[in-house]
C-alpha cells in the first residue's frame, strides 16, 4: 500500500491521487450547496410557521430507506441518454447526492427552529423584532448547533455516497475503490479506502471547528477570552440571561 | 418492465432477499448485544461518556464501501465473505445505539429510579427491571433508524460482489436494463418498511403501560 501511494505514476496524470480528492471535495461542496439551498429555506420556513411538520417527517424516514447504490444506477441509466457528454454520469450522481442532504440539513434546520426557547422568541417580538428579524437574530443563531450538525451528517451522506457513485464513472476517491475491484490491485483499493475515511474524518472535524467558532457562546457556555478582561474574577454561574437562551 | 424477467429470475431473487434481511438484521442483534453495556457505562460515568461516544462517533465517519475493502486484512477474511459486511453494519449499528442507549437511560425519570431503589431495586436488578423497560421507548427509536439505513447500506456490498439485493443494481448497470434495478429498489423499500414495522410493534409488546395514542 506505501508502495502505492509513494510511486511518482500514481500523482500524475488526470486519474492522479490529488485530482481524485480534488474531484471528491468538489463534488461533495456542490451538492452540499444546492442540498442548503433548498433544504435550509424550507427548514426556516416549516419551523418558523409549524406549517407542514408531516412532510418534513415523512420525506426523511421514506428517503433513508431508498438503497442510495439502486437511485445512483436507476437515474444514470434513465438520465444518460439525455446528455451526449460526461456529464451524463454527473449529473444523475448530483441528484441523488443532492437528494441525500436535503434531508438532514432540512430535518436539523426545522427541529433547531423549534427547539428554541419560546421565551426567548417572546423576548424578542415584545422588543418589537419584526418576524423576519425574530427568525435571523433570534431563532437561526440559537439554532446553529443542530443546523451544523444537520450539515455534518449531510457532508458524512454525501462523501459516503459520492465513493459509491465511482461506479457509474463519477470520478473521486471512490475510482480507486471500484478500478482495484475491477483489477484485483488490493493495493489500489486500500488506499482509496484510507483516503476516503481520511477525507470524510477531516471534513467531519471541519465541520466541527467551525461549529465551535460560529455558534455563540451564550448557548455552549463557553468562557470568552476577552482582550480586555475585567480584573475581578467573571461569576462561573451563567447568568439567568443566558441560561434562558440554551436549548434544553 | 419485464415481468418475464422477474418470473424467469424467482428463485435468484429470493435467495438474494435472504441473504439481504440476513446482513441487515443480524448486526442489529449483534449491535444492540454490545451496545447495551457500552450506553450504559457512557450513562453511568462522566468521563467516558465523551471517549465511548467520540470513538464511536468517529467509526460512524467512515463511508461503509471504505469499510467494506479495510475490514478484510484486519479481520483475516477473503474480501467476498459476508461477515465482512456483518462486522462492517454491526460497527454502524453500535455507533448509532450506544448514544440512543445512554440518552434512553439519561431519560429515565429520577423519581421513577428513587421509586425503585426504595422498594427494594439494587443495581443490575434496578437496571433489567426499571430503567431499561422505561428507556424501551428511546432504544427503539434509535433501532428503527438503524434497521432502516442497513438496508440501504448492505446493497452497497454489491460492488464488492457480496449476494443481495444490490447485485439486482450492478447486474441491472451491466445489461443497461431498468427490471431488476426496480425490483431491487422496491424490495428493499418493502424490506425496510417491515422491519421498521417489526420494531414499533416490538416496542409495544415491551411497554403496555405507554397509552395508545402515544404509540401512533
Amino acid at each position: 500500500m506505501i508502495d502505492y501511494l509513494i510511486d511518482p505514476a500514481h500523482w500524475t496524470g488526470s486519474d492522479a491521487i490529488g485530482v481524485l480528492i480534488v474531484q471528491h471535495l468538489v463534488y461533495t461542496g456542490i451538492a452540499l450547496l444546492v442540498a442548503a439551498l433548498i433544504g435550509v429555506p424550507i427548514g426556516l420556513y416549516v419551523g418558523h410557521t409549524g406549517k407542514g411538520t408531516f412532510l418534513i417527517a415523512g420525506v426523511a424516514n421514506a428517503l433513508r430507506a431508498l438503497p442510495t447504490l439502486g437511485l445512483v444506477i436507476l437515474l444514470v441509466l434513465i438520465i444518460a441518454p439525455v446528455f451526449a457528454s460526461e456529464l451524463a454520469f454527473v449529473v444523475p450522481s448530483l441528484i441523488v447526492l443532492v437528494l441525500l442532504a436535503v434531508p438532514p440539513i432540512m430535518t436539523n434546520t426545522y427541529a433547531g427552529i423549534r427547539a428554541v426557547d419560546a421565551s426567548a422568541v417572546d423576548a424578542a417580538v415584545g422588543m418589537g423584532y419584526r418576524p423576519l428579524k425574530v427568525l435571523f437574530a433570534v431563532q437561526v443563531p440559537c439554532a446553529l448547533p443542530l443546523i451544523l450538525s444537520g450539515f455534518r451528517g449531510a457532508t458524512l451522506q454525501v462523501i459516503s455516497t459520492a465513493t459509491i457513485a465511482a461506479y457509474v464513472s463519477l470520478g473521486g476517491l471512490g475510482r480507486l475503490i471500484i478500478d482495484g475491484r475491477a483489477q484485483n490491485d488490493y493495493d489500489q483499493m486500500m488506499v482509496g479506502a484510507v483516503l476516503v475515511a481520511l477525507l470524510a474524518l477531516l471534513v467531519d472535524l471541519g465541520i466541527g471547528l467551525i461549529g465551535r467558532f460560529a455558534v455563540s457562546p451564550g448557548l455552549t457556555r463557553r468562557r470568552i477570552r476577552s482582550a480586555t478582561r475585567p480584573t475581578t474574577p467573571r461569576p462561573t454561574t451563567p447568568s439567568p440571561a443566558s441560561s434562558a437562551l440554551v436549548a434544553p | 418492465m419485464n415481468f418475464d424477467w422477474i418470473g424467469r429470475e424467482s428463485d435468484t431473487i429470493v435467495v438474494l432477499l435472504l441473504w439481504h434481511i440476513a446482513l441487515s438484521v443480524i448486526p442489529v442483534v449483534i449491535g444492540l448485544a454490545i451496545a447495551l453495556p457500552l450506553g450504559w457505562a457512557a450513562h453511568r460515568s462522566g468521563i467516558f461518556k465523551s471517549a465511548i461516544l467520540g470513538t464511536t462517533g468517529l467509526l460512524y465517519t467512515v463511508p461503509s464501501l471504505a469499510l467494506f475493502v479495510l475490514l478484510p486484512p484486519i479481520l483475516g477474511t477473503k474480501i467476498l465473505d459476508p461477515a465482512n459486511v456483518v462486522v462492517a453494519l454491526t460497527v454502524y449499528t453500535v455507533a448509532l445505539l450506544v448514544r440512543t442507549v445512554s440518552d434512553g437511560l439519561d431519560s429515565v425519570p429520577v423519581e421513577t429510579v428513587q421509586a425503585a431503589t426504595a422498594m427494594g431495586y439494587r443495581g443490575f436488578q434496578r437496571l433489567v427491571s426499571v430503567e431499561l423497560p422505561v428507556a424501551v421507548p428511546v432504544i427503539s427509536a434509535g433501532l428503527r433508524v438503524a434497521v432502516v439505513s442497513n438496508v440501504s447500506v448492505v446493497s452497497i456490498a454489491a460492488l464488492i460482489g457480496t449476494q443481495q439485493l444490490g447485485l439486482l443494481f450492478t447486474q441491472g448497470a451491466q445489461l443497461q436494463f431498468l427490471t431488476p434495478i426496480i425490483v431491487g429498489i422496491v424490495l428493499c423499500l418493502v424490506l425496510a418498511i417491515v422491519l421498521d414495522g417489526l420494531v414499533v410493534l416490538l416496542n409495544k409488546r415491551l411497554t403496555p403501560w405507554v397509552p395508545k395514542a402515544v404509540h401512533a
